[in-house]
């Protein structure tokens, strides 16, 4: 019996892998032709596109660079993705703690407004937002992208999925040791929850690195850019010239491409227990 | 809660809402205030530079019966969506059957899969046209290779939809392995043992254990897909910008171009932004629904 059904299974796994290599193939594609492109001879693009390239420039680079703030762009997008993700893992945190394990009134039905604004859509509050924030004085301002940013209900209901499992003892064991409110939070239920901060910090970083409608709306000023929207607006100045864009949008994916390859256990940790509870 | 914590509860009533109220007053000031001032301003004029709001009653929703950019973009919204989300689910599915058999660097191809997902829309927009520019694009060049005739991705409304939809998937499908893979990996060995033992071939074995024990992860996926294309907008509008005529515009462009764009008509603009709220809660109402009366029945 164990003869034609080892061929078989031995077949059924070449066949697997072909359609494995096929896929990805097709997944790898269009990411090797931007980075192709981005150092590839503008003056005889796309003729001289080829599977491997046949001489390397930076001078893709260069010209983007002397004509555009580019590298301010760059320090401007991790200005905002760091502090934002600061903030918005701290409030997720400190709320998700208030959610878990602390008993008060009105709990369960905030919580509820709060799951609810999760289906709340940006382009639903894009207007009233911008005029709220306006009314404010954060418009011009990188405040203005920060401050609405930490506004992060998803981490909250992930903050308190993680601590409904913290042991309630442990914190009244701290309690009764003479511990207060801020001590038993950063003594006992901080240590435990290296695992949710470490996916907090790395969805948060993600989602505030490639925000876009949002600071498109309220950052106007070009030294105020972030790589999103500054990517956007070079693709009005660079329209045909795909090695100039495809230059800045390789430097844009780059740090997010490193993050997820150094901590890919943790993105899809954080991707898959986002729902799936 | 044992009698024992009682004494220090009273303290504590002081202590939950202190530790919640940085996330309740974000979320308050900046999510559900603009929510219900989106409400109020959709029966407004807003002018374009002084920001007066003057009151207009239902004109706004009253032009959208007769706005045919707007049938138009609820009509590409749909399209989008009914095509987006089961192609994701199921491509998803398929990866993650295969990803979860014996394969060798299996990791890296899972890798591969999920590497689009941490790309911007504006990026992944921006790949777009360099794949597919009518007259320099790499999908082009390859087709011409192949002897394949040119497609006009750029000038024909159909062709410029088709490339919206398969960029999308290009994203999407690492999203939906990732849920389908940690639902497969929750399915107990045995059942599939035992359903070998009983003579069970493999496509029994898929529909009658496998496909069941994922209905969580699908439900899951069904509800933040659809949701997702409801409001897709990055990569439409850097790779289109609802393009060519309106033949890609969705709603999310729409509405942003209505109170952003060169028309700078506010009032309008929010309602447009009220109605892609208003399906995305219908849906969701719908889906709760669907999902209390399946776990009543089970």
């Amino acid at each position: 019996m164990s003869g034609p059904r080892r061929r078989r299974d031995r077949l059924g796994r070449a066949l697997r892998t072909v359609v494995a290599v096929v896929v990805a193939v097709v997944m790898v594609f269009p990411l090797w032709v931007m980075v192709v492109t981005a150092f590839a001879d503008r003056g005889t693009f796309p003729r001289s596109l080829k599977v491997w390239p046949e001489s390397v420039t930076l001078d893709n680079f260069r010209r983007v660079f002397a004509a555009w703030p580019v590298g301010t762009w760059f320090v401007n997008s991790l200005t905002v993705t760091l502090i934002t993700t600061v903030l918005g893992v701290t409030v997720s945190v400190v709320g998700g703690y208030a959610f878990a394990k602390l008993r008060w009134r009105g709990r369960t039905p905030l919580f509820w407004l709060l799951l609810a604004t999760l289906m709340i859509p940006t382009q639903a509050i894009l207007v009233p937002q911008f005029r709220l924030v306006n009314g404010l004085g954060l418009v011009g301002t990188f405040w203005a992208v920060i401050v609405p940013g930490a506004a992060a209900t998803f981490g909250i209901f992930l903050a308190r999925q993680f601590m409904l499992a913290v042991p309630s003892e442990l914190l009244e064991a701290a309690r009764l040791d003479g511990a207060g409110p801020g001590r038993v939070f950063v003594s006992v239920v901080l240590p435990l929850c290296r695992p949710l901060l470490a996916v907090l910090v790395l969805l948060s970083l993600m989602y505030q690195w490639n925000d876009f409608l949002w600071p498109l709306v309220v950052l106007r000023d070009p030294a105020l850019y972030t790589l999103p929207i500054g990517l956007q607006f070079l693709q009005g100045q660079y329209s045909t010239d795909h090695p100039a864009l495809m230059a800045m949008t390789l430097l844009s994916v780059t740090p997010l491409v490193l993050l997820f390859l150094l901590f890919q256990r943790w993105f899809v940790q954080g991707l898959a227990t986002t729902g799936l509870r | 809660m044992s009698r024992a914590a009682r004494p220090s509860a009273v303290g504590r009533d002081r202590e939950g809402p202190a530790f919640a109220a940085p996330a309740l007053l974000l979320a308050g000031t900046f999510l559900v205030l603009p929510m219900l001032l989106a409400g109020v301003y959709s029966f407004t004029d807003i002018a374009p530079l002084s920001g007066a709001v003057s009151w207009v009653g239902l004109q706004h929703y009253a032009t959208m019966l007769a706005d045919p950019v707007f049938a138009r973009a609820v009509l590409n919204t749909a399209l989008f969506t009914a095509v987006t989300v089961p192609g994701s689910m199921a491509l998803g599915l398929a990866l993650a059957l295969l990803m979860n058999s014996v394969l060798p660097a299996r990791a890296l191809f899972r890798t591969v899969v999920y590497l689009p997902l941490v790309i911007s829309g504006v990026a992944v927009g921006l790949i777009g046209t360099l794949l597919f520019n009518e007259t320099t694009g790499v999908l082009q060049t390859l087709a011409a290779a192949l002897g394949l005739p040119p497609v006009s991705w750029q000038s024909s409304g159909p062709a410029a939809f088709a490339s919206v939809v398969l960029i999308t998937l290009w994203v999407r499908v690492g999203f939906t392995m990732i849920i389908y893979l940690a639902g497969l990996q929750a399915v107990p060995v045995e059942l599939h043992e035992a359903g070998q033992v009983e003579g069970a071939g493999r496509w029994q074995r898929f529909r009658w254990i496998t496909w069941p024990l994922l209905g969580p992860a699908t439900f899951f996926l069904l509800v933040m897909s659809v949701i997702y294309s409801f409001q897709v907008f990055d990569t439409v509008f850097v790779l289109t910008g609802g393009g060519p005529g309106s033949a890609t515009e969705v709603l999310g462009t729409y509405a942003y171009d209505t109170a952003f764009g060169p028309a700078r008509d506010q009032g309008y603009g929010a309602a447009l932004g009220l109605v892609v709220f208003v399906f995305t809660l219908v849906f969701t109402l719908l889906q709760w629904r669907a999902s209390r009366t399946r776990d009543e029945a089970a």
